[in-house]
């Protein structure tokens, strides 16, 4: 890469800013750190003090994030040996594993509502914020801020008339409800952010496939989508990241069948103690999917590759 | 290739003028060059043709038919925009075998192999096809952006100001060659441009347009030779056409208000006496700016003639064109 900056900065402020972007990304870091290590921990460990940075790492979080256990009398445990690594972790309490616990479950539902809403937004966005940004629309400017006053109160301000409405219309505790739910909450980002990259795409591109023997819609699909990838992409990762890690309407729409997990991972808590280390075990599985999703589509974030075949 | 009519057509854009009450017949086979200043309706006939826009009144006639309410797709046109657009995500062969690879012509692939090789050679962009149509010079977006029209067989090509940013070389290669190209298709040809060279050269017929309307339209020669108006005078001549009082050199015919004398056409030697303010040695010729009474007079001399500033010569008018009040013409 060159650099087009006609006054380089000099030594002094490149340290600087070096230092910032440093002492930022540990402040970010630690606690990340901390959550990842400690479902490694074993329970005591997790809550000695002084907090113990070099530790014995155990899988015993792991074990118990993804297990039931029940505790069982030492006749019970002399005449059942354990048959692998996670039942000797769990008899040294004096508890075998009577069966997968809800993790699993819990995790799908993210997996399904999460990318199932941010798809929707997506789709939905992109349509109308294609439509808000070149066709001439009566009262453009006024839907554009109606669409984006649902975001002006917190969402959770409207729980209890939605609760009763999901009630009503049978979608309380289903994956339809609250795909619907988070995508009604991320389509006012979508067409707001969407609008302005598709603005930025010149008409004339489209004007050039029309005449080249293209319907509108089709122009739309060969000519504008893949330049408005980039918006899409980043528009995308908002919109997960939301969904993601909604709690709120989660602990109040969903109990079983739909409940998303970050309501689940804190009842971990209390199943047989402070199982700290479990907790941060689910938060760190819980993490994986967006840091993939959004490291897939990270080369898309990178603007300006569409610069320059339009003479300004 | 088809014939194309215009009929009153009219656009405007609020209170602005687009294109007034246009009519022009042009012929099948025929190349139209299309005149004037920025703002007189070039563009915007072109892309009422093409269908981009839509007419407030009038119509347009493609090959017969008239194409009102049809999509550019439909009214098989092919344009070169004046910003080149060219789709940046792809590749230059992909850019010129877009319009081929549409649902309406759906080429073959070999055919399209075979057309894009052809055109990319002849607008010497062989050695790019591979590239991203960004990785390009202006020049060469700008033969990118020819090569996606001339990959197609259409009714008409309709060129907004294609040879604009090209070197002089090129331009001038260029010229040629989609002489040549139009001639040996029989294609029909509207083309916009400011530069008088393509005018004359190129055209079979020239439309001189102001503020809307259409206010000549003929061969080239005529257009230079027998303008109808001021303006239309003064749209072609380099150097300008010189504008002067009718009164300047007498004779003038009654009415008559204004002059036009073209440069070349002032005789030397005889006449009134003018001065010689300077010298422009062209190579080819001199270009003399002279003064007469007060008014600015631009002449062109043989390049063998030294003429130093402040030397006086007699010149006199030789075929002036008369114009009224108004500025239109008196014969």
């Amino acid at each position: 890469m060159s650099s087009f900056s006609v006054t380089e900065p000099s030594k002094r402020s490149k340290w600087f800013a070096g230092t910032l972007v440093i002492l930022y990304a540990l402040i970010t870091m630690i606690p990340l750190a901390w959550i990842m290590l400690t479902g490694f921990k074993s329970p005591a460990d997790a809550i000695s003090y002084p907090p113990k940075v070099v530790f014995e790492p155990t899988l015993e979080g792991y074990v118990n994030l993804f297990t039931q256990r029940t505790r069982q009398t030492q006749e019970y445990l002399d005449a059942n040996p354990p048959e692998n690594w996670r039942d000797e972790i769990v008899r040294q309490y004096d508890m075998v594993i009577v069966g997968p616990s809800k993790f699993g479950e819990r995790f799908l539902n993210s997996v399904i509502i999460g990318f199932g809403s941010t798809f929707l937004s997506i789709f939905l966005g992109t349509l109308a914020a294609y439509a808000f940004s070149r066709f001439k629309i009566p009262l453009a400017d006024d839907l554009l801020f109606f669409i984006l006053s649902t975001r002006m109160m917190p969402p959770i301000a409207v729980a209890i008339p939605i609760f009763l409405m999901y009630r009503q219309l049978g979608l309380s505790d289903t994956h339809l409800g609250m795909i619907l739910l988070y995508t009604a909450v991320n389509i006012s980002l979508a067409v707001w952010l969407l609008k302005g990259f598709i603005d930025e795409i010149p008409r004339e591109y489209e004007e050039a496939a029309l005449i080249d023997g293209y319907t509108r819609f089709q122009a739309f699909y060969k000519v504008v989508l893949p330049q408005a990838a980039t918006g899409i992409a980043s528009t995308a990762i908002f919109c997960l990241i939301f969904a993601w890690n909604e709690y709120a309407f989660a602990v109040l729409l969903t109990s079983g069948t739909a409940q998303t997990a970050p309501p689940f991972i804190p009842t971990i808590i209390g199943v047989g103690g402070l199982d700290w280390p479990a907790v941060a075990a689910g938060a760190t599985i819980f993490l994986i999917p967006v840091m993939i999703f959004t490291i897939l589509l990270r080369k898309h974030l990178l603007r300006g590759i569409t610069f320059g075949a339009v003479r300004k | 290739m088809a014939e194309v009519i215009l009929k009153n057509l009219s656009k405007s854009f609020g209170s602005d003028v687009g294109v007034a009450d246009i009519s022009m017949t042009i012929p099948d086979g025929a190349f139209v060059v299309m005149l004037g200043p920025t703002g007189a309706g070039k563009t915007t006939t072109l892309r009422l043709i093409s269908g981009l826009e839509k007419p407030d009144g009038g119509e347009v006639w493609i090959d017969g038919r008239n194409v009102e309410g049809e999509t550019p797709a439909q009214r098989d046109v092919a344009m070169v925009f004046q910003q080149y657009s060219l789709y940046p995500h792809l590749t230059v062969k992909d850019n010129l075998a877009f319009p081929l690879k549409s649902p309406i012509l759906n080429t073959p692939a070999a055919e399209i192999e075979r057309k894009v090789a052809e055109v990319a050679e002849v607008l010497q962009i062989s050695h790019k096809l591979g590239n991203k149509a960004t990785e390009l010079s202006g020049g060469e977006m700008q033969r990118v952006s020819i090569g996606r029209a001339l990959v197609r067989d259409p009714a008409i090509y309709l060129m907004d100001e294609p040879l604009s940013s090209l070197d002089a070389k090129l331009r001038t290669d260029l010229r040629v060659e989609l002489k040549r190209i139009q001639a040996n298709l029989g294609a029909t040809l509207l083309y916009v441009t400011h530069d008088q060279i393509e005018a004359m050269t190129m055209a079979t017929h020239v439309g001189v347009l102001d503020n809307g309307r259409l206010v000549q339209f003929g061969t080239p020669r005529e257009i230079y030779e027998n303008p109808d108006s001021l303006y239309v005078a003064s749209r072609l001549g380099q150097p300008r056409i010189n504008i002067l009082p009718a009164d300047l050199f007498g004779g003038a015919p009654a009415g008559a208000m204004q002059i036009g004398l073209r440069p070349e056409h002032i005789q030397q030697g005889v006449g009134q006496e003018a001065e010689v303010q300077r010298v422009e040695h062209l190579g080819d010729q001199n270009r003399l700016h002279l003064i007469l009474k007060g008014h600015p007079i631009t002449t062109i001399a043989d390049p063998s003639t030294d003429y130093e500033p402040g030397a006086h010569i007699k010149i006199a008018p030789r075929k002036p064109l008369c114009f009224d009040a108004d500025g239109n013409r008196i014969r």
